[in-house]
């Protein structure tokens, strides 16, 4: 298996959309069982692009729309994967997934314990989270800290095309409901993949960048801001040790506490709440496995405490950016109040697209 | 069909300004959104206006309506203050949410709207809610909530069905069928095509209206929501239309394939707007759109001018 460190150059690029194309078409070749239905999956938009061509190569049977029922569709998707098969239940927006939060934390994530281990719920859970042009209070949220919180749901949040196929991949292969969740944002971000079938495993978190005077930890899209607000710090000569946890159950605490412990300064930086969120577990985790030793640094940051709302002027305080991000670095780091990085070069940072390898 | 009463020049005057109104505005919408002044995805309702403006009609100032996403027509139908829309889409603090809303979430409580919700289904138990509250006040007042066939489908669109007949709740349930949910035909998600009698059987008098004309709809609504001031409960409209634009956004989208332009030209040839227009006399129509044109500038300029929430705003309304 090949790791996205140690890829060669002349590896072909591929969108993030296109890599999860790529990984369920892989897959349903792979495996008869293997199914994707969901409201819009058949339709010419094919939930942006990520399940184009799946109708046309594997037929209705396999690719299919459903009745606007996510509630029911979810104990449907339960009970295919109780006899065998494993569905991909996708959904456009993760805000829908409260529709269907009775049969995923009641029944698919207790089955396999409740049942004292005789049956295997193996299905996947895709959901987009959005952002901007007034998508707003039900179209933006990202509700993962909630599946997090019930054990036997595994959490997924690839930021980037190489992860993406390797984690769907693994996720359509777990025996156990993996919630994948996707940002809108990232579906034209490019990356080399590899071509041939590849798992990236749960529970093993990337190094984004190495460096020594802060750790961020950045989660979903936010990992790509925070790789932009990286590039600003270097201005100020502070390196960012940078970790994507990937997934967030299993969550690699073990990478993340080395890193810590090294540069006694965390900053987590959430695409969600921040309270009871999943920066509020990786901050105490660290906190309880750091903590008596010597100075600790640690602030958590993501949405502003407020439902989303729509309109740009509040919008852009609602999200961390590049530009805040960079600065409670900053501050974290000890640096003097009022840095403010050079506007060129911010804006700059925005407008880089990474290609990666991470 | 038509009863005269239903037809008299008086009526035909407030439809048709409403109808114009609905239909001017989503027009000037659709002119605006290439600027990239209004950033929130409409969901234009042209072509559905008749709906909203029939029933409307028959209501009360102090009667509820509930919407959805695609509620332009519901909120203006029911006097909801086109200005307050407008700079909600621009994202204005004169906005009727104060610009925290946008396009998918119009509320007009002065005006007897509900909030508009982007989740759907979501709005109908809630709009059953507020007609428990009307019906405990007992001061004859009645919710009207719109929803579209793909809500239909959501298991608590049919708990409601129950919860409201049982209740005898002062509520009209109005499915508008416009054949799609985004671009999945009725023939992907429905078995049988008998919507109306799946609701009568919970008990409550349920009619499908196919025609798309104004007083057939108004016509059918009155009766039923006479009745449900008196207590005699909720009641089922089905009523067929068609979205001529796309799903989302400002354009038309025949050229995706997923449904026929010829299918919106029959229903274009039954426009409401466009009947409604012949049959008042020439100066009084062109009088009745030169206000209507005036008041959509007004309100278009309103937006404009309107200014942006300050930054505070944001941690303001998240507790009450
Ligand atoms: C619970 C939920 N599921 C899915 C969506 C995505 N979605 C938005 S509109 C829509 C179609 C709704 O169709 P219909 O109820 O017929 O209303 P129309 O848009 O035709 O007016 C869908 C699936 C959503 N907003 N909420
Ligand atoms: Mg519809």
């Amino acid at each position: 298996m090949s790791s996205p460190d140690t890829l060669s150059a002349g590896m072909r690029s591929l969108r993030y959309v296109d890599a999860l194309r790529e990984a369920v078409a892989q897959e349903m070749r792979r495996d008869p069982d293997v199914f994707c239905f969901g409201l819009d999956v058949d339709d010419h938009r094919a939930i942006q692009g990520s399940t184009q061509g799946l109708l046309d190569e594997f037929g209705p049977d396999r690719c299919f729309t459903t009745p606007l029922s996510e509630d029911a569709m979810t104990g449907v998707a339960i009970g295919a994967a109780m006899a065998g098969m494993r569905p991909i239940h996708v959904h456009i927006r993760m805000d829908f997934l409260m529709l269907c939060m009775n049969q995923l934390v009641n029944m698919a994530a207790k089955a396999h314990y409740m049942y004292g281990g005789s049956v295997k719920v193996p299905m996947v859970v895709r959901s987009m989270i959005g952002k901007s042009w007034g998508q707003g209070a039900q179209h933006s949220q990202g509700l993962h800290a909630m599946f997090m919180h019930v054990p036997g749901l595994k959490v997924v949040a690839p930021s980037n095309a190489y992860d993406a196929k390797g984690c769907m991949i693994a996720a359509i292969r777990d025996d156990n409901p993996v919630i994948f969740m996707e940002h809108r944002l990232l579906y034209p971000i490019e990356a080399p993949v590899p071509e041939e079938p590849f798992m990236v495993p749960f529970g093993r978190a990337r190094h984004m960048r190495r460096g020594d005077d802060i750790t961020i930890v950045g989660i979903s899209n936010m990992a790509v801001e925070c790789l932009r607000a990286a590039s600003l710090l270097e201005e100020v000569g502070l390196s960012v040790d940078l970790i994507d946890p990937v997934s967030l159950v299993p969550l690699d605490m073990e990478t993340i506490v080395a890193s810590v412990a090294r540069t006694r300064r965390l900053l987590v930086v959430d695409n969600a709440w921040v309270s009871a969120g999943a920066g509020a577990e990786i901050a105490a985790q660290v906190a309880e496995q750091l903590g008596g030793g010597g100075p600790l640094a640690i602030r958590r940051m993501g949405f502003a405490p407020t439902t989303c709302p729509t309109t740009p002027a509040l919008e852009a305080h609602f999200y961390p950016n590049p530009l805040t991000i960079a600065k409670a670095a900053h501050a974290l780091a000890g640096g003097a109040g009022g840095w403010e990085p050079d506007p060129e070069r911010a804006r700059l940072a925005y407008q880089q697209a990474f290609k990666g390898p991470f | 069909m038509d009863s005269p009463a239903l037809k008299s020049p008086e009526t035909l005057v407030r439809l048709y300004r409403s109808l114009y109104l609905v239909r001017r505005v989503e027009e000037r919408v659709a002119e605006i959104y290439p600027t990239d002044r209004i950033k929130s995805p409409v969901h234009l309702s042209i072509g559905q206006e008749a709906i909203a403006v029939g029933i409307c009609d028959l209501l009360r100032a102090d009667d509820i309506v509930s919407g959805t996403y695609r509620g332009h027509a519901t909120y203006l139908a029911k006097g909801g203050d086109p200005k307050a829309m407008l700079a909600e889409m621009f994202g204005k603090v004169g906005g009727c949410a104060r610009g925290k809303g946008g396009s998918m979430h119009l509320v007009g409580l002065e005006q007897g709207i509900l909030g508009c919700s982007a989740v759907v289904g979501t709005n109908v138990p809630v709009a059953a809610g507020y007609a428990l509250a009307l019906k405990r006040r007992g001061r004859g007042q009645v919710a009207a909530v719109f929803y579209g066939d793909g809500a239909s489908e959501e298991g608590c669109v049919y708990e409601t069905l129950n919860f409201a007949a049982l209740h005898k709740l002062p509520i009209l349930f109005i499915c508008e069928n416009n054949f799609f949910a985004i671009h999945e035909p009725l023939h992907r998600r429905w078995a049988a095509d008998q919507l109306t009698e799946r609701v009568a059987t919970f008990g409550m008098p349920a009619r499908r209206i196919t025609s798309g004309d104004i007083f057939e709809i108004r016509d059918a609504a009155s009766g039923l929501i006479d009745a449900m001031r008196d207590g005699g409960g909720p009641a089922f409209l089905e009523c067929h239309t068609y979205r001529w634009r796309e799903h989302v956004g400002p354009a038309e989208d025949y050229a995706a394939g997923y449904r026929a332009r010829t299918d919106m030209e029959e229903w274009e040839r039954r426009d409401q707007v466009a009947r409604l227009a012949a049959m008042l006399p020439e100066a009084e129509r062109r009088q009745i759109e030169a206000e209507i044109e005036a008041e959509v500038e007004a309100a278009v300029a309103y937006a404009e001018a309107s200014p942006f929430p300050a930054a505070e705003e944001l941690h303001a309304h998240v507790f009450a």
